[in-house]
This record gives structure tokens, sequence and C-alpha cells, in this order.
């Protein structure tokens, strides 16, 4: 019972030691905290070097997805019209980001590295049909830009087809 | 005249309790090592403001099993004894403008000290009848809870007080306030009372770590269970405005309301010195909300019966005596 009123003044004591320290709120909008380097955020499509696609439309993909969020439809790549770099191009290929729960099974299953998930997290949208990518959004670079945190700072193995692409 | 000086107060104690509710997050945020509201207007400043009107826009639920009369009037009681508190409180000396006289209260009454106390306990019924008219078995629970401990810490509340009555040989606080001046700030002399009086009030209000009317974090809202948009928001109101009517009759009773401690020279600019020390104490009870955790139910009952109430009793005999003693 004596030490009823130390420790309450004590607990003054403490709140108010608080108010002269910075508060260690992370402004968001205006300061975006740094992705980590395997951080999965939304997909992107890759090419050769020779401007050709990776991917051969083989819905590895789609059958590794858990959530069912990428449609793949296929067609073959004929001499005049070369797409890809194999037999067949992915004639269509969405993901529906409303369903996607960003595991990554999907750049996993890639046979090719077609498919990575980048570090774009700000895809929130009005319109839930603005949420499906199709084939030439996802080919595209991402207009808006998350800050990176350098690679080198992190000793966790960085998997292959992260680290080339 | 008095009219207008109504009129005055009851807007500046609007803008006292919409800006009490930006520094309490403020500085709570603060405490907490956060920045508070910071993205209405600079600093946030605008933020109360778009509470009122989000408030005000929002669809005021109504449940189908409510009694309409009293559901509507419980809030607007709460609020309105909680503002007709301010008419009896002094802020200032008053001044003789262009040959009108303006008084430092908008009333001074014989009796504004239990004038205040009656208008705190015609509040209470706000919450019991808020809560029974809801039809919702948490509101009334709640309503059963405020008033236990409202009505509990009122007998402590008015008994501390007595000593500064008795002291001040007044009931009418700008008497209590000017007897301060020619003898001694009571807060020294009838310091007990004074801590008392604060923790009865901290109480009275429902403010943390008495607040067990909301409980935010343990409990289901309380009263005011099935109100919202601005219905709520009046209870709401009331509470922060009672915590203003309870800062000021503190200021009022001990610590020498509009005065300033030993130039009486600066006294004719009262209503600030009143409004600094106000805010003063304001920011106390925030600081309190920040840095205690709540009580359990039964400590609050035992503390307020077993520890307070005796205090307050003792205290107002012993100055009693002493009083009657020195004469």
């Amino acid at each position: 019972m004596a030490q009823v009123v130390p420790n309450t003044l004590k607990g003054f004591g403490v709140t108010l030691k608080q108010v002269f320290k910075k508060p260690l709120t992370q402004q968001y909008p205006e300061y975006k905290h740094p992705v980590y380097p395997r951080f999965r955020g939304r997909h992107r499509l890759h090419v050769h070097a020779n401007g050709l696609e990776k991917c051969v439309g083989c819905s590895l993909c789609a059958a590794a997805c858990p959530a069912d969020c990428i449609r793949v439809v296929a067609a073959e790549n004929t001499p005049e019209n070369r797409v890809s770099a194999g037999e067949r191009y992915a004639r269509i290929y969405e993901i529906n980001l409303s369903r996607c729960i960003f595991c990554g099974y999907c750049e996993l299953a890639c046979p090719f590295d077609a498919i990575t998930l980048g570090n774009d997290f700000e895809i929130s949208e009005y319109n839930r049909d603005d949420l499906i990518y199709d084939k030439e959004m996802l080919l595209k670079e991402p207009v808006k830009k998350v800050p990176v945190a350098d690679r080198s700072l992190y000793d966790t193995p960085i998997p292959y087809y992260r680290s080339h692409s | 005249m008095a009219l207008i000086e109504c009129g005055i107060i009851i807007n500046l104690v609007m803008v006292a309790f919409a800006y009490t509710t930006w520094l309490e997050r403020k500085v709570l945020g603060r405490m907490q090592r956060r920045f508070g509201p910071n993205r209405a207007g600079p600093f946030g400043l605008l933020q109360p403001i778009a509470d009122l009107v989000k408030l005000i826009r929002k669809e005021s639920f109504f449940p189908s099993a409510a009694h309409e009369i009293p559901y509507i009037l419980a809030p607007i009681l709460s609020t309105f004894t909680a503002l007709a508190a301010f008419a009896v409180i002094p802020w200032g000396k008053g001044w003789t403008l262009h040959g009108y006289y303006i008084p430092g209260a908008v009333s001074s009454l014989p009796i504004s000290l239990i004038l205040i106390f009656a208008l705190g306990s015609i509040g209470i019924y706000g919450y019991i009848v808020g809560g029974w008219a809801s039809e919702s078995k948490y509101s009334i629970l709640g309503s059963m809870r405020t008033c236990a401990q409202l009505v509990s810490y009122e007998v402590s509340l008015a008994l501390s007080v007595l000593g500064v009555v008795l002291m001040g040989q007044s009931l009418n606080l700008v008497d209590i306030v000017n007897k301060q001046q020619t003898t001694v700030w009571f807060f020294i002399p009838q310091f007990v009372g004074l801590c008392v009086f604060l923790l009865g009030g901290i109480a009275e209000t429902s403010r943390p770590p008495f607040d067990l009317p909301e409980a935010d974090t343990e409990l289901v809202a309380g009263y005011h269970t099935e109100y919202s948009g601005m219905r709520w928001g009046l209870f709401q109101m009331a509470e922060y405005i009672n915590m203003i009517v309870l800062s000021s009759l503190a200021v009022t009773l001990f610590f020498g309301g509009w005065h300033f401690p030993w130039v009486p020279s600066l006294d004719k600019f009262g209503p600030i010195w009143f409004c600094l020390k106000l805010a003063i104490l304001v920011n106390a009870f925030i600081w309190l909300r920040a840095s205690q955790p709540r009580l359990r139910y039964d400590q609050l009952m035992r503390f307020g019966w077993k520890i307070l109430l005796p205090a307050a009793t003792v205290n107002a005999l012993v100055t009693a005596l002493l009083v009657v003693w020195v004469k």
C-alpha cells in the first residue's frame, strides 16, 4: 500500500519523458519504407533481351495458383507472328489481383522465370475491374515506384529468378 | 446584455470542447510517441471541424425497439446540463464598457455552487434515460454501471468542497474567488479537499483511469451503445464539457479563479489567467489518461466509499472545527 503513491508518480514520469522524444510513426504517403529484397508485390512479366516474351503459355503458373487468379490462353507462334521464344505464347495472360494472395507460387512454378513478383504494393483501385491486370499491363514497367532496400545489406539468399529479373 | 454574454460563453465553451478533443489526441499521441492528428490543416487543427462534419452527416442509427422521445432527449439533457453549469462560473472581474457593466459571470447567484452540483446530478439522468430508452441489454447494463459510479462519487465530490465553503463563508463562487484573493488560495489549506475533489471529479466525468462507463478497450461502450452520429456526439460533448466544467470549478474553488497571484493590478486580464489555469488542469487530465491503467469495478467502488468518502468527511469536519476555533 505504501508503494501506491511513488508508483503512481513513476507512471506520470514515464509518460512525460516520451513527450520530449521524437514520434516513431512513419508518415506513410510522404515516406515510403523501402521493401525488402524478397518482398512479394504485384506481378511482372519479363521479356528476353531480343524483345521476345519469356512466357510460353504453359499455364503452370495458373495450375500452381492456390487462389486461382491467373488465366492463360495460349496460341501457336507462327513465323509471321513470333511473340515468344518457345513454340507457343500466351495470347491472353490475366491476373486478378483482387483474388491474388501474393504467395509467389507462380514464380516458383514458372520454368522460364517469365513471371516474378515485383515490389509494387500500392495497387488499390476504385473499381474491381481495374484490378484485373492483362498482359500489356504486366509487361510494362510499373508506374508507381516504391523504394527497394539495398540487397547487399541482407544476407538472406536471393533466389535466381529474383536476382536476375 | 446577459443574453449576449450567454451566447458568447456557450460558443466559447463549444470551441473549447472541440479543441480539447484535438489537444487530447495530440498530447496522448505525443506521450505514446505518435503524432496524433496531423492531416487536416496545419498540425491537424481542422480535425475537430472535420469530425463535426462527419458526425452530423452520419446517419443517426435508431434501434426499432427504442423509446423515441426519451432516446432523443437523453443526449440533449446531458449536454444542456453540462453547458448550463458555465452560467455561474466567474471568469473575470467585471468591466464597464461604454456605460454598460459586463459582469464577470453570467449570473452571480447566492447558491451557485449548489446549482452546479444540482445540474451535475440532473446530467446523470441523461445517462440513465439514454441507456434505458435504447432497449438494449448492453445499454442498460452500461447505464447501471455509469450511474452507480457517478452517484457514489458525487457524495465525496460534494463533501470535498464543504471545506472551501466553510473557509469562503459563502456558496457564491464570486465571493469564494474574492475571498481567496484577500486571504490565500484554498489549495494550500484545503489540500486534502483538492485531492478528493480532483479524484472524485475524474470519476464523476468518467475520465480514465475511472472510465468504467466506457472502458473502450474492455467493454461494450456502455449507456451510448445504441447511439451514433451527432446523438453520440452530444454524449461525447457532455463528457468533455463536464471535464472542462470540473476543471474550471477546481480553478475557481482552489486556485483563485481569475486572479493573478501577488499582483492585483493584473486582475483586469482575468479571463486570460482563468483560461491558463484551466488549460493546465485539462492537460493534467490528459496526462493522467496517458499514464494510469483503468481500475477494476470493485476497486473503483472500494476506493470511492472506503478512501475518498472518509477522507472528505474528516477534511470537512476538521475544517469546520478549525474555522470555529480560529474565530
